[in-house]
């Protein structure tokens, strides 16, 4: 179980091969699902051009609900692993904003879980987003689904 | 954590903001909850869908607090 909180770019695509190379001995041949969600920055959000973003967070608040949150999902169903890492600071538009991976031994369970850990980020862990848009600098109020 | 007969107040986002400033301390002496923390910080009401927190964990606004707690105010979350 693993969660990150940084300032730094990532790509996605490499943090999961990375993470699944550093555990290749120790996971061969355990799981058979991965469920990967990847949220990034958009160039438009209700009804305006958006140039950019900044995320606020709770440090320390923020990484005690990631834990929570993968604790939970852990508790629900039976998985091998997982992974959260997310943002924070100044963002470009398409950066990758969170990355949620799952592994377990069926999809059930993988889709599921990646699922609550998302959702539940999204209603728990302390971030908020500011977005510079075409019209000026606003906080963005809620989150669609 | 704050000084022992202190609250440490946190404000969020466009909360922080809107009452420009990040954080205060505040005397714990006569303020048994959540709600008596924030009219101490402010004459306005607690805005409407304000979460808080205490020591970092969710609380809400009848939640007891003592000296020593970390009280944080903020808006809905928006991250993900």
């Amino acid at each position: 179980m693993t969660i990150r909180v940084q300032k730094e770019g990532f790509d996605p695509w490499r943090e999961l091969a990375a993470y699944q190379e550093a555990h290749a001995r120790d996971w061969a041949g355990r799981f058979g699902a991965t469920s990967v969600f990847v949220g990034s920055l958009r160039d438009f959000n209700q009804g305006q051009v958006v140039t950019g973003m900044a995320l606020e967070h709770y440090p320390g608040m923020t990484e005690t609900y990631l834990e929570k949150i993968s604790a939970e999902a852990r508790s629900r169903w039976e998985l091998l692993d997982t992974l959260v890492v997310h943002r924070y600071g100044p963002l470009s538009l398409a950066d990758s904003i969170v990355l949620v991976a799952v592994w377990s031994e069926h999809r059930d369970a993988a889709f599921a879980a990646c699922r609550y850990l998302i959702d539940e980020l999204k209603t728990r862990a302390p971030f908020w987003k500011r977005e510079t848009t075409s019209a000026g600098v606003r906080w963005v109020e809620e989150n669609n689904p | 954590m704050a000084k022992m007969s202190l609250i440490k107040v946190r404000f969020f986002a466009s909360l922080r903001e809107r009452l420009g400033r990040s954080e205060e301390q505040v005397e714990a002496a006569g303020l048994s909850c959540v709600a008596d923390v924030w009219s101490r910080v402010s004459a306005d009401p607690l805005p409407a869908n304000t979460l808080v927190a205490i020591n970092q964990e969710y609380a809400s606004p009848g939640s007891p607090v003592r000296a020593g707690d970390e009280v944080a105010f903020f808006p809905p979350v928006t991250g993900g």
